[in-house]
């Protein structure tokens, strides 16, 4: 007898709750927009921000409204932002591929520290420590906090401590930029090639005391690149990539360091014949110069 | 909570103090440099603004820099010479910073040049301004605009004015030997400060192994003057301001918040000192007390260094040996390895130690976390160093700044020190604090816009 009280209790509880959900489902139903699945199902799900939206998911929201176009989705390939602009309807929007470039080529074979750092295996804290060790304020501490934060396995550091960009995986989500503590990445246009991988303000032969391959603010790539291309500005060329169409392999021919280098889509960094050969294959000693 | 004096706080730890070496030194005057590097950022705040040009004559004392801003201070030149250049020199945090390369003249003496005096009739406004333009910033390490520290909010009233003579660091003696040399200079800065803070009641807070200086500050303690010192037992942290306060009135400074929440302000000994004796003749500071020591240092002692004197320069006039490996400005606890020797001695420098290859032992191996709670019973403010530690390994800084009061730590590296696991917790936490800075100011700027 008692079991089938404790039965019909319950059962009847099952019901009765059973139909305040049912009702609650009809009242309280929130329309969205079956689209959002589709099209989030079509990025690539790497979460990784460059969009400029927390999520994919938002990202998938903003883009059924209407308020972005699928260029924005550096990750995904080129068919893909294509699949999701037909779905949508829309234009894919031309966003140029960005890379992440780095503006350092200062490895332990051809910069010098001038102390040795002890500690976290982080170029965040190292720097921390009055900068680090390396002679150059500027320069690369070449602990690999950037090689850590990609997701894309897009950035390894080399034999001399040096990050790498694959610009094949690169998909410029901006991590690494955000994290080197020393600011020496930033997104370019893949199709920008020429670049100076340097940052030292200093200028003179100062600077290959404490680098090879540092830039010594000479001016020769300047003095006779077309127009304002190359421009000398606080010690440093910059590149004015409003007239990139005029970027050639040229300058890079008269740099006497190899500070500014032409990145081919092939063969990599490539500089000029002009430039120091690095022959030296180990770690320079540590200490005064 | 208040009222209850124990003479001490709470946790702490002893390491070895190593002062004998040269607290029997008195402070001997530094020769000049061949150039003087001075750097214009060598405080908090804002950094001065050059008012001299290339190639200018300046006179020791000269006015060089102005300050731009309220936390900001003014710049002197620390000797009589000709601007060589103004460029860009090494900071002791390892950034590039503005500063100003003087050419002594081979002449050039003692001698300063003044300004306005301001004397004890001045009101407490025409002091604190004084204070800034003589450019003087905490003598204790932090090198915090003092003018900004000593200004007491409309809505808060100062009851008790504590000079800091606890110099907790090993091996600095400057605290210790400005208190035996120049107590005179003490005192006509605490009627300075008096004036300017309101406080009814100075209290001069000095640990137990500087005995003779007590001694001698109660000999000298003009009549007038409502001074007591207190003699508190040695430890470590005892020198940072919010745990000088616990010792002396059991007052605690609330989380977050500043000695004038509990009625107090706290000044450097070597600083009232500094406002005693530039004030009445309107002088600006040109050089400071840094005790140079440690096993690497062949002659030790306290010197009175100009300010921008390179360090390079310093360690060859007073030798190191060949094998010296490690060089730390500030003490050896809280103060910053140095990386490179062309750095130059700036206004909060307290003492350069030097260490040899051999007296440096190297931990090498990290070893997990055991539990053991060493750290939290080191911890001064009673933080959890361990669990801050894990969290940090995990990068989970919200959650260490939220739950864990993460901002409050002033990295007195009490917790590194006691870790047998050799876990680096202080540079784990000066890592995660700058990261959640950098967060909070890239949120604030997003904000803005």
């Amino acid at each position: 007898m008692t079991i089938l009280i404790a039965l019909a209790t319950l059962g009847g509880l099952t019901l009765l709750l059973a139909l305040m959900l049912l009702l609650a489902n009809k009242k309280l139903y929130v329309y969205e927009d079956p689209r959002i699945d589709t099209v989030e199902e079509m990025l690539p799900h790497a979460n990784c921000g460059a969009c400029g939206f927390p999520g994919c998911r938002p990202f998938a929201e903003a883009l059924v409204e209407g308020k972005v176009l699928p260029g924005k989705c550096t990750v995904s390939s080129p068919e893909g932002r294509e699949a999701i602009a037909t779905y949508l309807g829309v234009d894919a929007g031309a966003e140029e591929k960005k890379v992440a470039r780095l503006a350092c080529a200062g490895g332990i074979n051809v910069a010098r520290n001038k102390a040795g750092y002890q500690g976290l295996k982080s170029c965040q804290a190292a720097s921390l420590v009055s900068g680090g060790g390396k002679a150059c304020f500027w320069g690369c501490l070449g602990l690999g906090d950037c090689e850590a934060v990609c997701d894309f396995d897009a950035i390894t550091m080399n034999e001399f401590s040096i990050p790498v960009v694959d610009e094949e995986k690169c998909t410029a989500c901006g991590d690494c930029v955000a994290i080197c503590p020393k600011d020496l990445f930033s997104l370019q246009p893949e199709s920008n090639r020429l670049w100076v991988a340097c940052k030292n303000l200093e200028a003179g032969d100062g600077v290959l005391e404490d680098c090879e391959v540092g830039c010594t603010a000479c001016g020769k790539c300047a003095m006779d690149a077309p127009g304002d291309l190359i421009v000398i500005r606080n010690n440093l060329p910059v590149i004015n990539y409003k007239y990139a169409g005029l970027q050639s392999p040229d300058p890079i021919q008269r740099c006497p360091t190899g500070s500014i280098v032409w990145i081919d889509r092939d063969k990599g960094i490539i500089k000029g014949r002009e430039s120091k050969k690095i022959i030296r294959q180990g770690a320079i000693k540590t200490g005064a110069s | 909570m208040w009222g209850v004096k124990k003479n001490t706080f709470r946790h702490g730890i002893h390491p070895p103090e190593h002062k004998e070496e040269t607290n029997k030194l008195s402070i001997r005057q530094f020769p000049f440099a061949p150039l003087i590097i001075l750097p214009l950022s060598q405080n908090i705040g804002a950094p001065a603004k050059p008012i001299v040009r290339e190639g200018q004559e300046v006179v020791r004392g000269q006015l060089i820099a102005e300050a731009d801003g309220y936390v900001s201070v003014p710049m002197h030149a620390p000797v009589s010479g000709r601007v060589r250049k103004l460029a860009n020199v090494p900071g002791v945090s390892g950034k590039m910073i503005p500063g100003v390369f003087i050419e002594p003249f081979p002449s050039s003496g003692q001698e300063v040049m003044e300004g306005t005096p301001v004397s004890l009739e001045a009101t407490p406004e025409e002091m604190l301004k004084a204070i800034q333009d003589a450019g003087i910033v905490g003598l204790g390490g932090a090198a915090f605009p003092t003018h900004v520290k000593l200004k007491v909010p409309d809505d808060k009233e100062c009851e008790y004015l504590i000079l800091n003579g606890i110099e907790c660091e090993p091996f600095l003696t400057t605290d210790h030997r400005v208190m035996l040399e120049q107590a005179e200079d003490i005192f006509t800065g605490i009627r300075y400060l008096l004036k300017i803070t309101g406080a009814g009641k100075v209290i001069i807070g000095i640990e137990a192994n500087k005995q003779d200086a007590a001694d001698h500050l109660a000999s000298q303690v003009p009549e007038d003057l409502p001074v007591s010192i207190r003699v508190v037992p040695v430890k470590y942290p005892q020198g940072s301001e919010k745990m000088l306060i616990t010792s002396l009135l059991g007052r605690e400074v609330p989380s977050g918040g500043l000695p004038i929440d509990v009625k107090c302000v706290v000044v450097n000994v070597a600083t009232s000192a500094e406002i005693g004796r530039l004030l009445p003749h309107g002088r600006g500071i040109q050089e400071r007390v840094v005790t140079i020591t440690g096993p690497g240092v062949i002659k030790k002692g306290n010197y009175l260094i100009p300010v921008g004197t390179p360090l390079r320069f310093v360690l060859e006039e007073v030798g190191v040996y060949e094998d010296f490996s490690e060089v730390y400005m500030g003490g050896p606890m809280m103060g910053m390895a140095v990386s490179n020797l062309d750095i130059s001695i700036v206004k909060g420098t307290s003492g350069i130690v030097v260490f040899r290859e051999k007296d440096v032992t190297r931990s090498e191996k990290v070893y997990p976390c055991i539990k053991c709670g060493e750290c939290v019973d080191a911890c001064p403010l009673s933080l959890n160093p361990s669990k801050l530690g894990i969290l940090a390994k995990f990068e989970d800084y919200k959650t260490m700044a939220e739950s864990f009061h993460l901002m409050d730590c002033f990295e007195c590296g009490s917790c590194t020190y006691v870790c047998p696991s050799h876990i680096p917790l202080v540079q784990y936490f000066r890592l995660s604090k700058s990261i959640i800075r950098k967060k909070i100011q890239m949120k604030r700027e997003s904000e803005d816009a």
